[in-house]
């Protein structure tokens, strides 16, 4: 069956991913430079572009990824192709839209949703109509459902949840009440991040049970266990951002509990890796395989940091330091960047009919998670330095603080342009195939 | 045997849920405990200003935003800063801080937005006491 508009998700997707590690670039230029520039390209503009423009091709990606696999994959006939094509349409106007109100700097929002709030109604019809369509073809065609239908499902209801959240303080009665209001945002956030992860993770245990061809990954007590301790987490274990806003105690306890039961996940992780020390995988060595094995390295090291910065004790220090950049770059680059990156090789493998295997881009894959490595220790080195100046050192100025992290940020910019390089060479890479796969199906009447 | 093992992940998945929304309620319809807070239509004005210019780009309050600018959640009760400390900040174009063009106004609403925030309590809480279980108990502004 065509579908044409799941390759259009993911080539906007590839397109969105290059423009986001730009903007990123330009950012960061900021903090080694602060005078270049700065009339043109501030910090105020260029944080909300770079921001909204990743987390688009978060989103992007990984609707497209959906759309594909339950079309082209599993063979369902989609419950509306029309649904889908404005599902398309709605989002690209809604982009456009959204960087127009950036560039212009109509940024009547708040972070991460800087634009204008009106825009936040198409994004979200658009989610609804995505909604629609995935319930009514998964239910009529499905039973018994694998895991990542489950979290494919849960992910949508609760972004649409969540980005509704987000948008509470336009009520006076919560604006007015500066903490409440403070929480909510940041609980809304935590919270949307959880949900998209639910997209994101789905799609990763899809892909490695169609690589290793084995449903029994997507079934089982034991999925199941980590799915609803993940859906636990992601409802009630976000307040470690806000541990230190004077809200009432039980909000912060709770979370901190919450939190606490990912151990559980760190602690399965390192036993099933023992465990797979003596038995001898076969391995796999398409470009998707190995994508997905970088997710794992930095699903270990982001979890042993998220773990840690979940303590109170802990937190006091990081919080409001670029630990927590490392953190939120780490996760969203480290695993789910790779993961739809495995994806994209994934379902390029599929529409080209022969695998992409690591030998061709074996170079690319290395510089990507070795710059990412040394960008991340970059982060977390500058985020402990300026804990230190917070809390030990009384006669330093901020702007002292700065200038001693001068050398730090100059790392910071050319490892993240190494980055952006090794991720640009792989996004066309992909969009090359994508592109000419498109081409195909428009051209073709079946 | 497939049938009922939908059946318990739906039934579990209520239940979550359920929990979720009294939460949710909870937390919606909660008092603040400390040092609660309405901010003035003033207020109300300056946080405006500080979202359409985005200033939480580059500053903190409660250590939450970006950081290339410092935390502004006390800077209206600090000793050596203040209220004309701020506003002097406001039109300079310091550093990488844009020059902005606020008019008196404008600057008044600023001002009374972060003393309000100010007002509600401290970051960073450096009198916060660390417990053996890795809890910390924060100093509440009216605490002291
Ligand atoms: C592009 C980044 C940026 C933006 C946007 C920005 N600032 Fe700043 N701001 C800075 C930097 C950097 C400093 C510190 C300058 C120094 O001390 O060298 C600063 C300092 C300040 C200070 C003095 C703080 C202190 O403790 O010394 C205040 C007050 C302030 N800014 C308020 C604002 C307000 C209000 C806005 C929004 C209208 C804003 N800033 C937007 C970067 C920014």
């Amino acid at each position: 069956m065509k579908n044409k508009t799941a390759l259009l998700f993911l080539i906007a997707a590839l397109y969105v991913l290059i423009l986001g590690t730009l903007f990123g670039l330009l950012a960061s230029l900021q903090y080694s430079l602060p005078d270049f520039l700065k009339e043109l390209i501030p910090l105020n503009k260029m944080r909300p572009l770079h921001t909204t423009t990743v987390i688009s091709w978060i989103i992007l990606s990984a609707t497209g990824s959906i759309y594909f696999y339950i079309s082209k994959v599993e063979h369902l006939s989609l419950f509306s192709f029309k649904l889908q094509k404005v599902h398309l349409g709605i989002f690209m106007l809604t982009g456009i839209a959204i960087y127009v109100s950036l560039v212009f700097g109509k940024m009547e929002g708040r972070e991460y949703l800087a634009f204008t709030p009106i825009l936040t109604i198409p994004i979200l019809l658009g989610w609804f109509l995505f909604g629609i369509n995935y319930f009514k073809t998964i239910r009529k065609h499905v039973v018994n459902w694998p895991i990542y239908f489950w979290m494919w499902g849960t992910g949508i209801v609760f972004i649409i949840y969540h980005l509704c959240e987000a948008y509470l303080w336009l009520i006076p009665s919560f604006r007015t009440h500066f903490i409440k209001d403070t929480i909510v945002q940041w609980k809304s956030y935590g919270s949307f991040v959880g949900s998209w992860n639910m997209l994101v993770y789905g799609i990763a245990i899809y892909v490695m049970s169609k690589i290793k061809n084995d449903v029994s990954l997507a079934r089982g007590k034991k999925v199941f266990f980590f799915y609803f301790l993940g859906l636990s987490n992601l409802m009630l274990g976000w307040a470690h951002h806000t541990y230190f806003v004077p809200t009432l105690p039980w909000i912060r306890y709770l979370s901190y509990g919450v939190s606490m039961t990912e151990w559980i996940l760190l602690i399965h992780i390192i036993y099933s890796w023992k465990k797979s020390l003596t038995k001898k995988e076969k391995q796999d060595n398409s470009m998707a395989y190995k994508f997905l094995m970088a997710a794992d390295f930095w699903v270990f090291i982001n979890l042993i940091i998220a773990l840690l910065i979940s303590i109170p004790a802990i937190n006091l220090f990081t919080h409001g330091t670029h630990i927590t950049v490392a953190h939120s770059m780490g996760t969203t680059i480290g695993i789910n960047t790779s993961i739809l990156l495995a994806s994209l090789f994934f379902i390029v493998s599929k529409v080209k009919g022969e695998v992409i295997m690591f030998q061709k881009l074996k170079k690319v894959y290395y510089v990507f998670n070795s710059s990412l490595l040394v960008f991340f220790s970059v982060l977390l080195f500058a985020g402990a330095k300026k804990a230190n100046w917070m809390f030990f050192e009384k006669n330093t100025s901020f702007s002292m603080m700065q200038d001693s992290l001068y050398l730090t940020y100059i790392a910071f910019f050319v490892f993240g342009l190494v980055l952006a390089t090794s991720i640009t060479i792989l996004a066309i890479t992909l969009l090359k195939v994508l592109h000419k796969a498109y081409k195909k199906e428009a051209t073709s009447t079946l | 045997m497939q049938q009922t093992k939908s059946k318990y992940n739906i039934i579990i998945i209520v239940v979550l849920i359920s929990i979720f929304c009294m939460y949710n309620v909870v937390i919606y319809t909660s008092k603040e405990c400390a040092a609660p807070i309405k901010l003035t239509t003033k207020a109300l004005e300056g946080q405006k200003i500080w979202q359409n210019n985005n200033c939480w780009s580059c500053h903190q309050i409660y250590g939450l935003g970006g950081y290339l600018g410092p935390d502004l959640t006390n800077v209206f009760s600090n000793p050596n800063k203040g209220e004309n400390y701020i506003k002097a900040f406001l039109n300079s174009g310091v550093k990488s801080m844009p020059k902005f063009n606020f008019s008196e106004a404008e600057k008044e609403a600023l001002v009374a937005f972060l003393q309000q925030i100010d007002s509600t309590g401290y970051y960073p809480n450096k009198e916060a006491i660390i417990k053996p279980n890795g809890w910390v108990e924060i100093l509440y502004k009216d605490e002291k």
